[in-house]
């Protein structure tokens, strides 16, 4: 059994899994039931001064039948006094002295901030995390991703906590910014413990077409809300990964963004995270869903043979490089096998509309008719000569394994567009013929 | 007649009700997602109209469900009844590439009811007859599925059409001889009405050769498409076959589309002459209807029965009986049915039904319903048409391109010319030979549905509309 315990900047849990600062984080109740189903840790939902909600408050983006593919909120931070969340956060910390309970914070001026730290550390708190991304309602008031979208005024302010804690600090980041490295750089001359991303994403879920009006609507008037959700995954996957091989960029990183299952989770730590929060999973599923992630990922790190989660960490950063040094020699072209064929044809329609026109439609015979397919009805065929090797046929062929991209020999040495431009500098190269 | 109506009105309608529900809004928005939007579908190849089910299944996902009938109506114009009476898992069903990832295959049968259901209930014309028009008429007689795939296309392009019925109601078998749990008379009724908001003029209780002659026909319309059908049940040539409780399968299934269900004189013991699919619409109807007991005998056996399979495991279902290499010797009783006297058969090397000397038994029954296959009408074509030729089996000959007959300027289609068969196939070749006479009159054909590929512009390789579907439906006729 591998070790699941991690360290995030001296905070300390016995799974990477913690549940994000939002909805399921507002209350002691939801805590103690957050860490009965075998949560790590769990980041309470923004302390400050207490807001005023409106009704409604979330929307989703669902995808051809799949709900909430995309999740949006214009919730503010806690709604419950500061005294009742911080004597809350007590008895979590006290029932569950294993797991971390972590103060998140959003407050204004110097004074105010150096009061909010230190009674997350009289209350027990395992780490504080600062939330600077909220890109909704707060940041009109200059707070969350008005203060991460400037990253001289997040130092300063990261600077102000740092003067007063005793325990570990990390910066919440925002998406909503040009470089997410600059207020990551920020973070680590401020002198911050870690850093945590991403916050939601400006967005708009859907438009009532009848009403005119954006979800959530209140009272037929609506706002930008912060996406979040699977379908943000890919976004937060590109900015923990620029996070962890950004020069300078020594923290460790608690990543977030569209996580659901174990799978997700791995990809993050193998993109440089060391622990992993949740919200969207659990607002749709419930708490829950952490067995299978624990369970998901203790077999995962057994089959690979590594230890622990810090053996994953970051394994698959030094394989994202920038474009220039990849290999233009490289060939993969598709192969259909026809024994798994069902006769769909859209890897066809999908190449010859959307991308390269590389597959044809051809008589069956010699083919073999597999499964189902219609004697005499034409079926795809890879025009190899053409073939890119993009991938497309392969991404939208609704049967596993039916579509292969395979390795082509080439015959030619490596040679990234650096080094081609440098030899045509040289004159060691002609240009490579342009495509036809 | 002794027989008697065997249920009240609550238990009849609800022995009677549709049997399959439709689709909820819900369900066929998760129905329509499941379809992977095939390119040049093999539903598509296996529905004899073509219909772009794929192109239809999208529009629902989309919540366009009036583009989604409009797609259906253009190829099929009986689209709604098709929906509920097509044998869709020997056709598009069957042909669904999701059984070859062993799945069930997408419910392309109901998801179209959902659609042309929406365009109904709500009273919306989906389709419309260009307004500049060719002046040219043609009479269909018959008022059956295929006369009104013609028609309906004939007007679509440009042209005027009239339809003959002798019957009260126009629809054909669609309005009097389906059953009744598979499509109640109203949808059939309302695909009527549809047809003639579109701009076909409809005559019910006309009939030609008696109250119009085709020679009046021939003067005053410009082409004829004979859409007649098929004529009375074969008889059994037994003794005793004149008693009242002997009747036909269509006579019996017509009396109550015209008739309340509760109204139907049934009989208690009640034996059905033959295996078909009519044979088999009739004996679960008379079981349905109150029969305590419904049975089937037919001279061959189980493997041989020309009913599709799911139409024998529903009368099974429905607590129907089967008496396999069997065949009527007798109608007993005197005055009135009680019994039927039967022989055992066998079938010889070359696969002829032969009875078995001395096997005769006798079952109790109060009524007998003749399944044994409708005869063709070639009496009553020659009497309308000397010159038509027909085929061996007293089929109407047409060419199969554009559906005219031996004799210039008439055209024909349904089971007169295909000798019976589904009426997604009637409305196929009305609309063909609705083309056909097109091509005549303006020397255009008419191409569709196109598909455009950098090979060039194409019907849907293999378009069911003149392709063999996968199964081998066609053996089933």
């Amino acid at each position: 059994m591998a070790d699941l315990s991690i360290n995030l900047g001296g905070i300390r849990s016995p799974n990477p899994f913690w549940v994000a600062s939002a909805p399921p984080a507002n209350s002691a109740y939801q805590c103690h039931r957050a860490f009965e189903a075998g949560w790590g840790g769990l980041v309470w939902k923004t302390i400050g001064d207490p807001i005023v909600n409106v009704s409604s408050r979330y929307s989703a983006h669902s995808v051809g039948g799949v709900k909430m593919v995309g999740f949006n909120n214009i919730e503010l931070i806690s709604d419950r006094s500061i005294e009742t969340n911080f004597r809350e956060i007590k008895e979590c910390a006290e029932a569950w002295p294993d797991r971390a309970v972590i103060a998140s914070l959003m407050t204004d001026t110097r004074e105010n901030w150096h009061d909010l730290v230190k009674r997350s550390a009289d209350s027990g708190a395992a780490g504080i995390e600062l939330n600077f991304g909220c890109p909704h309602g707060m940041c009109e008031r200059g707070m969350g991703s008005a203060v991460g979208q400037n990253p001289d005024v997040m130092e300063t302010i990261v600077g102000w906590v740092m003067e007063v804690t005793e325990i570990p600090v990390i910066v919440k980041l925002t998406p909503n910014i040009t470089d997410i490295s600059a207020p990551a750089l920020a973070a680590n001359r401020a002198g911050a413990n870690a850093i945590s991303m991403i916050n939601t994403i400006n967005s708009i879920t859907q438009v009532d077409l009848d009403r005119m009006v954006p979800e959530p609507s209140v009272e037929g008037k609506s706002s930008h809300g912060g996406y979040c959700g699977p379908a943000v995954k890919p976004i937060a996957l590109n900015m923990v990964e620029t996070c962890a091989s950004t020069p300078g960029q020594e923290l460790p990183i608690s990543g977030i963004g569209g996580i659901g299952n174990w799978r997700d989770a791995a990809e993050f730590i193998a993109l440089g995270s060391t622990s992993v929060q949740v919200c969207t999973a659990i607002m749709h599923y419930g708490f829950r869903i952490v067995e299978d992630m624990i369970e998901g990922l203790s077999s995962y790190l057994d089959s690979k043979d590594m230890k622990s989660v810090e053996e994953l960490t970051g394994r698959a950063v030094q394989n994202v490089q920038r474009w220039e040094t990849l290999n233009l020699n490289y060939k993969r072209i598709a192969e259909i096998d026809y024994e798994k064929c069902i006769g769909c044809n859209l890897c066809y329609i999908a190449c010859e509309d959307g991308a390269h026109q590389a597959i044809d439609l051809v008589n069956p015979e010699g083919h073999g008719v597999g499964p189902g397919r219609l004697p005499g009805k034409p079926i795809p065929e890879i025009i190899e000569e053409e073939c890119v090797g993009c991938n497309l046929c392969a991404i939208v062929c609704p049967v596993d394994d039916c579509i292969e991209m395979v390795d082509v020999d080439t015959d030619r040495p490596f040679l990234s567009w650096k080094q081609y431009q440098e030899k045509l500098e040289t004159r060691e190269m002609e240009p490579i013929p342009a495509h036809k | 007649m002794k027989l008697k109506p065997q249920l009240d009105e609550f238990t009849a309608a609800k022995n009677m009700a549709e049997i399959e529900p439709p689709l909820t809004g819900q369900q066929a928005q998760v129905e329509s997602e499941r379809c992977l939007y095939c390119f040049d579908a093999p539903c598509i190849t296996a529905c004899p109209t073509g219909i772009d089910i794929p192109g239809f299944i999208k529009k629902i996902a989309n919540d366009n469900l009036t583009g989604s009938a409009k797609t259906i109506l253009e190829a099929n114009i009986l689209g709604s009844s098709c929906a509920r009476v097509c044998p869709t898992s020997v056709l598009c069903e069957g042909a669904c590439v999701l059984l070859d990832r062993d799945e069930m295959p997408i419910k392309i049968g109901q998801l179209q009811r959902h659609a042309t259901d929406h365009v109904i209930e709500n009273d919306i014309q989906v389709l419309k007859a260009p307004e500049v028009r060719s002046g040219k008429k043609v009479a269909l007689i018959g008022g059956g599925p295929a006369s009104m795939g013609c028609a309906a296309e004939l007007v679509l392009l440009g042209h005027e059409a009239v339809i003959y019925e002798k019957s009260p109601e126009a629809g054909g078998l669609n309005t009097y001889g389906i059953a009744y749990y598979k499509l109640p008379p109203r949808v059939s009724l309302e695909e009527v009405e549809m047809i003639q908001k579109l701009g076909v003029q409809i005559e019910c209780g006309v009939e030609i050769g008696k109250d119009l002659s085709m020679d009046e026909l021939r003067a005053d319309f410009d082409a004829i498409f004979l859409g007649v059908g098929l004529g009375n049940t074969r008889s059994l040539g037994v003794p005793g076959e004149d008693l009242p409780e002997v009747t036909e399968a269509l006579t019996f299934i017509e009396t109550f589309h015209v008739s309340p269900l509760h109204e139907t004189p049934v009989g208690r013991h009640v034996v059905v002459v033959g295996c078909g699919n009519t044979a088999i619409d009739a004996v679960t109807q008379a079981k349905r209807l109150g029969a305590e007991t419904a049975t089937i005998v037919y001279r061959r056996g189980e493997e041989d029965m020309p009913a599709y399979r799911f139409e024998y495991e529903l009368a099974k279902k429905d607590g129907c009986s089967f008496l396999f290499h069997v065949a009527p010797v007798k109608v007993l009783g005197e005055g009135s049915v009680s019994g039927l006297r039967l022989i055992r058969t066998q079938l010889t090397a070359d696969g002829a039904v032969e009875p078995i000397t001395g096997s005769e038994f006798e079952i109790p029954c109060d009524m007998v319903i003749k399944a044994s296959g409708q005869e063709k009408r070639s009496n009553f074509l020659q009497s309308l048409c000397p010159d038509l030729s027909l085929d061996r089996a007293s089929r109407l000959e047409v060419d199969p391109m554009t559906r005219q007959t031996s004799v210039a300027g008439i055209y024909a289609g349904g089971d007169a010319v295909n000798g019976g068969r589904e009426v997604v196939n009637a409305v196929a070749e009305g609309k063909k030979a609705a083309r056909g006479m097109h091509l005549e009159f303006t020397g255009e054909t008419v191409e569709g549905p196109l598909q455009h590929t950098r090979m060039g512009s194409s019907r849907p390789i293999g378009s069911g509309f003149d392709n063999p579907v996968r199964v081998s439906e066609a053996g089933k006729s």
